[in-house]
């Protein structure tokens, strides 16, 4: 996985005036509504991309809410990750049209071309990329669907799965 | 309105918009202005237009012509030849419609447009385009002359059921919310469309948020709420985006906020976004999920009704349910009740995937026939293959076999044939889909998905989950029928929420309709759809193999050796049976045993 990012640095808004600038300006914006910890949650896993245990931490104390509060909910809901994620993502649709329409098949194809399985990050110098399955994207018409970073593919056929990747790894 | 001679539709579907269609959408808006054409020329987005392989698409109207494969640096050209000179561009239009759309007949001839007839019509984040179509009539009409009671009263005598799954009756549920006696109440809108397979609620976010905002307004005023929330899930930010522009306007309008049209009824709304977990659609936990906590169901009673948001009473309807309503105020409970069935009125929308030629969504009365929307809606299944099931109902839903396609579409009648009515995904399936791997997909996802908080569904459904893989993988015991059937009673008895309750579903009609599949795994270790892959092989007949090399360059494992133009071989050993190899060969050498 990601030991890349060894430094806190990144992920530790009481090290990073940046990160705790951004995450201030979620903060003030939502603190007043009712039942704010997830639209503050939701908002910092959109625009910083993770809600690392130090930013966990940050929130629980701005919020005056327990620690164990902020991760309980960090650990129910599938959204939200930790650490950050590769360079590029791709997603594989394991709903239940995608599922029927062949996205196992696309799977074993990128694990092949990846080397990793479901859930992991390439590790290879400069480029990381992570795979992942996903439920549902609501484009079920256009079954096996395959996301990479935002953009969604319909109908992806094997031999798709190899361009994408290839794509991704000649973009870096 | 103003009058404009030409429309422009842009599809704003994912798609489309990560094919840069918003993109598009701006050059044609730039280029439109500096023609000098903005008040001729209208341009709109809009959910899906083609068939999602050639996007960008647009549409322009009044001539229908459908033009794709757009690029930013054609607008020009397209402007100024489409819409100064008034000549098509045949190179940029998309080839007409094949073969399968003429077989399809009439396609919409069984179709009822209540809750889509707006969609793909008017302009989603122009409210005046909603109103042009008497939008905020049945607001208007309520306010000025229906009592809370009265307004109730239409929606109980319409037959109105909730469309999120287990189809209450909406105007005992508003009744009941209103009965309570408190200070605050509180309405929600659950737009969590969590089944797998499903896009219904979406679509109408998109393309017609008005009509469920309106219909919040109506049940807030009906109820005495003060506040609303709709909650959509994570995975929809154009429906949120859509939403969010759609509430901003109708404040403008003083249709939200405060003195809702000069009255002394005040509602305002949010939105509150989900993070992807498949329980919160749950309501209560989805209330728990709105209070910032972690979405676990919690026992009912007390029901929202009593006891919901902040503690206070709620009324939670689907996203379907309140945009059904200002129909109903407008065209009266009769008209509605006079669509459908002797206990479920109106009509539905589903999202028909799955193995037929038109998949997409559909809004059909109650009463039509599953063999009607899998025949007639939905074209037949594809590519010559035989009906085998239809999945009904999302993952608490159950499989149903040819034998019940003549049934009846309803609540009452789905739930007796042992599926239900969900939210309104249906999944067909075609003659080489394998059940019992159907039952173990939708025992992962449900697995995947329990929150854990009751034991009968967090242990029991990984207990069936593991015996549904074990039979596929072609380790199934004698007794593992009688084992799976005993668990399914127990964990619809013993489970908290309707996920649990609704888990064996899949199981015990797969069991029902389908137990020779489960036996040949079992004791002849075989997988009759030749799926699952501990039971089949792969081979390639050396006489009609011409060597073309396709299966081996995609062959994930390099299983396939054979030189160019002379007949190769699969390495039974290496092969992980996947399956690519048989797609991508043109000469039908591959065979499945
Ligand atoms: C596991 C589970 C998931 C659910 N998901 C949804 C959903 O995605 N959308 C929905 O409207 N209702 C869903 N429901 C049903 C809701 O609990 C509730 O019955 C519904 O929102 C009530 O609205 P209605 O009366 O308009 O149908 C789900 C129920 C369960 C048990
Ligand atoms: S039945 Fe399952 S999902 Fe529902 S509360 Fe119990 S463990 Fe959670
Ligand atoms: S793809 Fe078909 S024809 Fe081509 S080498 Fe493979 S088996 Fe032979
Ligand atoms: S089934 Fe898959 S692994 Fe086996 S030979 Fe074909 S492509 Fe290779
Ligand atoms: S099942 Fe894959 S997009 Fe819906
Ligand atoms: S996404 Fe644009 S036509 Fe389907």
């Amino acid at each position: 996985m990601l030991n890349t990012i060894t430094n806190t640095l990144q992920i530790d808004p009481t090290q990073n005036p940046e990160l705790a600038a951004q995450i201030d300006a979620i903060l003030e914006e939502h603190r007043n509504k009712p039942g704010c910890l997830m639209v503050v949650l939701n908002e910092v896993q959109t625009k910083v991309g993770f809600v690392s245990e130090q930013i966990q931490d940050y929130i629980a104390a701005s919020l005056h809410v327990p620690v164990s509060k902020v991760h309980g909910v960090i650990s129910f809901y599938s959204f939200f990750t930790t650490r950050p994620r590769g360079k590029h993502t791709i997603k594989f649709c394991l709903g239940t049209a995608c599922y029927v329409g062949g996205s196992p098949q696309l799977i074993e194809k990128a694990k092949q071309l990846l080397g990793i399985e479901l859930g992991d990050t390439t590790e290879d110098g400069n480029i990381s990329i992570t795979m992942e399955a996903c439920r549902c994207v609501g484009a079920c018409s256009q079954a096996p669907v395959v996301v990479v970073d935002d953009t969604i593919y319909g109908r992806v056929k094997p031999s798709k799965v190899t361009q994408l990747i290839r794509a991704l790894e000649k973009e870096g | 309105m103003t009058y404009f001679r030409s429309h422009i539709l842009v599809c704003n579907d994912p798609v489309c918009t990560n094919k840069g269609s918003m993109e598009i959408m701006q050059a044609l808006i730039d280029e439109i202005s500096s023609k000098g054409l903005q008040d001729e020329v209208q341009v709109l987005d809009t959910p899906r237009i083609g068939n999602c392989e050639n996007g960008p698409e647009i549409l322009v109207y009044p001539e229908g012509l459908h033009y794709i494969n757009l690029k930013k640096d054609q607008i020009p050209f397209l402007v100024e030849e489409q819409f100064l000179k008034g000549r098509p561009i045949p190179d940029f239009l998309a080839p007409p419609k094949k073969e399968q759309a003429q077989e399809l007949g009439e396609p919409t001839a069984k179709e009822v447009r209540v809750v889509l007839r707006n969609c793909g019509k008017i302009d989603p984040q122009n409210i005046e385009e909603y109103i042009a179509e008497d939008g905020y009539q049945a607001l208007a009409k309520v306010l000025s002359e229906s009592t809370p009671d009265e307004v109730i009263d239409t929606v109980r005598r319409s037959g109105l059921r909730g469309r999120g799954g287990a189809g209450f009756p909406t105007g005992l549920k508003w009744s009941l919310t209103r009965d309570t006696v408190s200070n605050t109440k509180f309405l929600v809108c659950n737009a969590d469309e969590g089944d797998p397979g499903a896009f219904m609620n979406r679509s109408v976010l998109e393309g017609d948020p008005h009509s469920v905002v309106e219909g919040m307004i109506i049940a807030a005023y009906a109820i005495g709420a003060t506040q609303g929330y709709i909650y959509c899930r994570a995975e929809y930010p154009i429906a949120v985006r859509t939403l969010n522009i759609a509430i901003e306007q109708a404040r403008a309008y003083g249709l939200l906020g405060e003195h809702i049209m000069g009255t002394d009824f005040s509602f305002d709304m949010e939105v509150r976004k989900g993070a992807g977990a498949f329980v919160c659609g749950e309501e209560t936990a989805l209330i728990k999920s709105i209070e910032g906590k972690r979405g676990e169901p919690r026992p009912r009673p007390p029901f929202p009704s009593v006891k919901g948001l902040f503690g206070k009473p709620t009324n939670i309807n689907n996203v379907e349910s309140y945009a059904n309503v200002p129909q109903i105020i407008l065209r009266g409970p009769e008209w509605f009740s006079s669509m459908g069935t002797e206990k479920s009125k109106g009509t539905k929308t589903f999202a028909l995937a799955g193995d037929v030629n038109r998949t997409g969504l559909i809004e059909v009365p109650f009463g039509i026939t599953l063999r009607e929307i899998v025949f007639d809606v939905g074209g037949g299944i594809k590519n010559g293959h035989e009906f085998k099931a239809i999945q009904t109902g999302g993952p608490m839903g159950g499989c149903l076999p040819t034998a019940d396609l003549d049934l009846e579409v309803d609540y009452e009648k789905l739930t007796q044939a042992g599926s239900i009515m969900g939210s309104g995904g249906m999944v067909v399936m075609d003659d080489e889909t394998c059940m019992v791997d159907i039952a173990r997909f939708f025992m992962d996802f449900i697995q995947d998905e329990s929150c854990g908080k009751c034991v009968p569904c967090r242990v029991g459904t990984r207990r069936m989950l593991e015996i549904l893989t074990r039979i596929c993988n072609g380790e199934g015991r004698d007794g593992d029928i009688e084992l799976l059937e005993e668990l399914c009673v127990e964990i619809k008895q013993d489970s908290l929420c309707g996920l649990g309750q609704g888990a064996p579903n899949v199981i015990v009609s797969t069991l029902k309709n389908f137990r020779d599949e489960y036996e040949a795994h079992i004791y002849k270790k075989e997988c009759p759809a030749k799926v699952c892959r501990a039971l089949i092989q792969y081979e390639i007949q050396a006489d009609k193999c011409v060597g073309c090399t396709a299966c081996a360059r995609n062959c994930p494992v390099d299983a396939i050796s054979g030189e160019a133009k002379k007949p190769h071989s699969i390495n039974p050993d290496t092969c992980i049976r996947c399956g690519i190899c048989k797609n991508v060969c043109n000469y039908d050498a591959i065979l499945v045993k």
